[in-house]
């Protein structure tokens, strides 16, 4: 049976969580065909033949589709995907909003965050956030999974050469309008595939003061996060929160400054390689999963630290 | 115009979850259990639209074992009018909740349904989505602001990069994050007057859906616990210990 993989992107880049979902989808076998939904998408579609081990690449590039709204997906993807053993997409908010869409019109259950592939047939995934871990079976003809992107080694991006088909299936469900969007720019690498990673929490205080933690990235060339804690204070926005309900990051390092370590937060970031923190409370939680544990007051501890960086 | 609110019986989000040592499950026996507070937010959504005048009727619903009439009831304390309590000790998964829910939303006909974005037992993230495929309805999901305006919902909702506002034509279906809002506690007396409002109870069967369970779980298992390392006294060995033991930077 082949697998429909459905390409994550902005319109106008692939994203490297592309790269992570095929390498899944590999996991399962057989041949893999990408989906790149959304408008203006012709070089999002080159980059995608361009995946490593890709079969065949769908393009449905139409305006109903440009801002990936959940109910049009949806019925995209549905009807795209009928004739697939495996629809694959990844965990983010796009995925969340259009695949259990495309499940219940398949009368299909849904894998949801998988982290590894067993058979088939067969699914790991995290519940409780991250407290436990499920192996899950599905009996339904179609599995429409969808892939915690830092749990699969990505595939390489190029060295693929896969065909190219337009698709003509224009699906407007007519029941919502894009209004507007507010979307973060920053320079800083991508929170949810960056390599260093460091955050901050209720003990920054204030929005401003996560410029000592930019500072700091910028010297690692690391993304900024952020715990619930810190964005529901409005110190910084919503799409830093790391977390079980925000994002997963698995980074290489991952330093967490002035937050305690709540179970919510450990979901989204315990499978980091190394973790630091930094905590004037020597009984926070968060030391019994970092690798280094530094006690004291950020205040102090973290000029110290971009000047230390900066004299390496 | 009536506002569905769907709440679900979770384990308390302070409670330390541990594994069943056969690996079938997570131990629920005695464990204290909770509205999800995502469907606290949903309820709470709800209640600020009646008062703003927006909502006239709040119907509170939710699915499983008889115990879940304790958070109808919490619900009906916030501030919901009614309850309805689709009674079965069976597991329900996601797909299967969100055709009972279509059953009871064509038999109240609300013009909004408000569930949580995400149940955190199962971390499914799918209920709110699969109802409005089902009934064909727009979805608002992961809200941090509802805007009722006429036959229209304009809903802001907090994805990946940033913030995103959709208008949809009611009904609808929104469901809830965490920035929505900032739940309220019930009073005494609202708790004692909560227990005389209407709770009707029904079963699957009398909804005419079938919810066997399409995935099965083959085994639980406690994660791969993480060692807690070491302290280091400054920074100028925090430094060292990255550069020369982990090599990270
Ligand atoms: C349904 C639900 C979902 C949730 N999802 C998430 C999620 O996705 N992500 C998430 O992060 N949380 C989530 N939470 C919230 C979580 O339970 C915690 O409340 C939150 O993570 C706490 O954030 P914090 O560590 O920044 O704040 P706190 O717990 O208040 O900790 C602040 C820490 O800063 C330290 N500190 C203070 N001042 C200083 C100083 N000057 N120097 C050094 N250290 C200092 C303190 O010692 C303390 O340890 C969720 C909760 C619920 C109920
Ligand atoms: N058994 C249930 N009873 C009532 N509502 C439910 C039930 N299961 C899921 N929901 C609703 O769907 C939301 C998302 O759940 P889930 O898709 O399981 O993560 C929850 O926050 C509830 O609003």
């Amino acid at each position: 049976m082949s697998i429909l993989v459905i390409a994550e992107h902005d319109n106008s880049e692939l994203k490297q969580a592309t790269l992570s979902v095929v390498a899944a989808a590999k996991a399962v076998g057989g041949d893999i065909d990408v989906l790149v939904a959304g408008e203006n998408v012709s070089g999002v579609a080159e980059a995608a033949a361009k995946i490593e081990g890709v079969n065949k690449v769908l393009v449905a590039d139409n305006a109903v589709y440009g801002h990936f709204l959940g109910e049009n997906l949806g019925e995209l993807v549905a009807e795209v995907g009928k004739g697939y053993g495996h629809i694959f997409a990844a965990a983010g908010t796009v995925g969340k909003d259009f695949m259990p869409r495309v499940a219940a019109l398949l009368d299909v259950a849904q894998v949801s965050d998988i982290m590894r592939v067993e058979s088939e047939d067969t699914f790991v995934r995290p519940i409780y956030a991250g407290n436990a871990i499920a192996t899950v079976k599905s009996s339904d003809a179609i599995k429409v999974i969808t892939v915690r992107p830092t749990a699969f080694d990505p595939v390489a991006a190029e060295g693929g050469s896969a065909s190219v088909e337009t698709l003509d299936v224009v699906k407007d469900a007519g029941l919502s309008t894009f209004v507007n969007e507010e979307l973060a720019k920053s320079d800083r690498p991508d929170l949810a595939s960056a390599g260093i990673v460091i955050s901050g929490g209720r003990g920054m205080q204030n929005g401003e003061n996560f410029k000592m933690l930019e500072q700091i990235a910028d010297l690692l060339g690391a993304a900024v996060g952020a715990s619930r804690a810190a964005v529901d204070a409005g110190f910084v926005p919503n799409d830093m929160q790391v977390g079980q309900t925000g994002k997963i990051v698995a980074p290489q390092l991952y330093i967490a400054v002035g937050i305690s370590g709540a179970i919510q937060h450990l979901a989204g970031m315990s499978d980091s390689k190394v973790i630091v923190a930094i905590n004037k409370d020597e009984e926070a939680p968060i030391f019994q999963v970092a690798d280094y544990g530094l006690v004291g007051d950020l205040f102090q501890v973290i000029p110290e630290l971009e000047s230390s960086l900066k004299a390496l | 115009m009536k506002v569905l609110v769907a709440v679900k019986r979770v384990i308390d989000y302070n409670v330390k979850v541990r594994v069943k040592p056969d690996n079938t499950g997570v131990d629920l026996a005695n464990v204290k259990m909770a509205m999800n507070p995502f469907c606290e937010i949903a309820v709470e959504e709800a209640v600020r639209l009646k008062e703003k005048g927006v909502a006239s009727e709040i119907v509170v619903v939710s699915i499983g074992p008889k115990a879940c009439q304790e958070q109808i009831r919490t619900a009906l304390a916030l501030g919901a009018d009614r309850g309805i309590h689709v009674e079965t000790s069976e597991e329900v998964q996601s797909l299967e909740a969100a055709k009972l829910l279509k059953a009871v939303v064509e038999k109240e006909e609300p013009k909004l349904v408000i569930l949580g974005k995400q149940s955190i037992d199962s971390d499914n993230n799918q209920t709110g989505q699969m109802l409005a495929a089902l009934t064909g309805m727009g979805q608002g999901t992961f809200a941090s602001e509802v805007v009722v305006d006429g036959d229209k919902v304009n809903v802001t909702r907090e994805v990946d990069g940033g913030l995103m506002t959709v208008s949809l034509s009611l009904p609808a279906v929104v469901t809830t994050d965490l920035r929505l809002n900032e739940p309220r506690y019930a009073s005494l007396p609202n708790i004692m007057k909560a227990k005389k409002k209407q709770l009707d109870v029904m079963s699957p069967e009398d909804l005419g859906v079938d919810i066997a369970a399409r995935l099965s779980t083959l085994k639980v298992e406690a994660p791969a616990a993480r060692k807690g390392g070491v302290k280091v006294a400054d920074v100028a060995e925090l430094v060292d210990k990255l550069k020369n033991e982990a090599k990270v930077i």
